[in-house]
């Protein structure tokens, strides 16, 4: 811990793990209630963390949701070992995608995950490398609701 | 409108939170696309899909909808019911295809996402 008003937790994420893909952001979710954080940015992070957290099940071997609360912002990146993304400017358009039918059939894979993501961040970065993994970024501030 | 009422309109069944039957809902969301559900910003609306595994009611706690009905008479696995009676997400099924039961809710005055939620 970097200093007291900074909460961090970290979550493993299994890739291909299917049933329990989303169990990660539910968890984040929860703390962000259990510390009282507004009901927009909660809903913000969820969202972002779980289309993350979507896309490492679905095309990374292994990887870690971690999360921070400060009295300003939610930081989390999400972190995996896997694929990487070729072409992130493509990756970044909408319809954009590259999933297999087994994961169009889990209702994602439509091209919308990443973009989503930025949607609801105030600040995003995706950093990636073929062959070895992807790291996302996502800072959403508190100032609007606290 | 309560869940009770749409479960009449609908003819449908319930197969999770039996005793959540009274939470009001005031918009209904269309999809078998999670990511297409989770663009929305509005919360506690119904979605009506086709889509009938665990990451329907995972996008339903991420999103904060309401319920879920399930059309064209498809059938969740006992994981999914399972899982929505932990996360008290009440689950409908019904024979009626997606276009029908849009039509019967919409007709009864249930709006999409694309008008304003009104408050309960």
């Amino acid at each position: 811990m970097p200093d007291n008003n900074v909460f961090e937790q970290s979550f493993p994420v299994k890739g291909g793990d299917f049933a329990n893909a989303g169990e990660a952001s539910c968890q984040v979710k929860e703390i962000l209630k259990e510390i009282g954080v507004g009901a927009d940015i909660i809903r913000r992070v969820a969202i972002a963390a779980y289309e993350a957290e979507m896309n490492v099940v679905m095309y990374a071997r292994e990887g870690e949701v971690r999360v921070s609360i400060s009295p300003e912002m939610v930081n989390l990146i999400i972190e995996d070992e896997g694929q990487g993304i070729e072409n992130i400017d493509l990756a970044m358009q909408e319809g954009y995608s590259t999933a297999t039918e087994e994961m169009r059939e889990m209702g994602f894979g439509a091209g919308m995950g990443l973009p989503n993501m930025k949607k609801n961040s105030d600040e995003f970065k995706v950093t990636s490398e073929v062959g070895k993994g992807t790291k996302i970024d996502i800072r959403i501030r508190m100032e609007k609701e606290t | 409108m309560i869940l009770q009422e749409i479960m009449t309109i609908l003819s449908a069944e319930v197969l999770a939170c039996k005793n959540s039957l009274d939470i009001e809902v005031n918009a209904v969301k269309a999809s078998d696309l999670m990511s297409d559900v989770l663009t929305m910003s509005d919360s506690g609306v119904l979605l009506l899909t086709g889509l009938t595994n665990v990451q329907a009611v995972r996008t339903a706690e991420i999103a904060e909808l309401s319920a879920i009905v399930f059309v064209r008479g498809k059938r969740p696995e006992q994981d999914t019911i399972e899982l929505a009676e932990q996360k008290n997400i009440p689950l409908l099924a019904t024979q009626l295809p997606l276009y029908e039961s849009c039509g019967l809710l919409f007709q009864k005055g249930l709006m999409g996402t694309s008008q304003p939620v009104k408050d309960s």
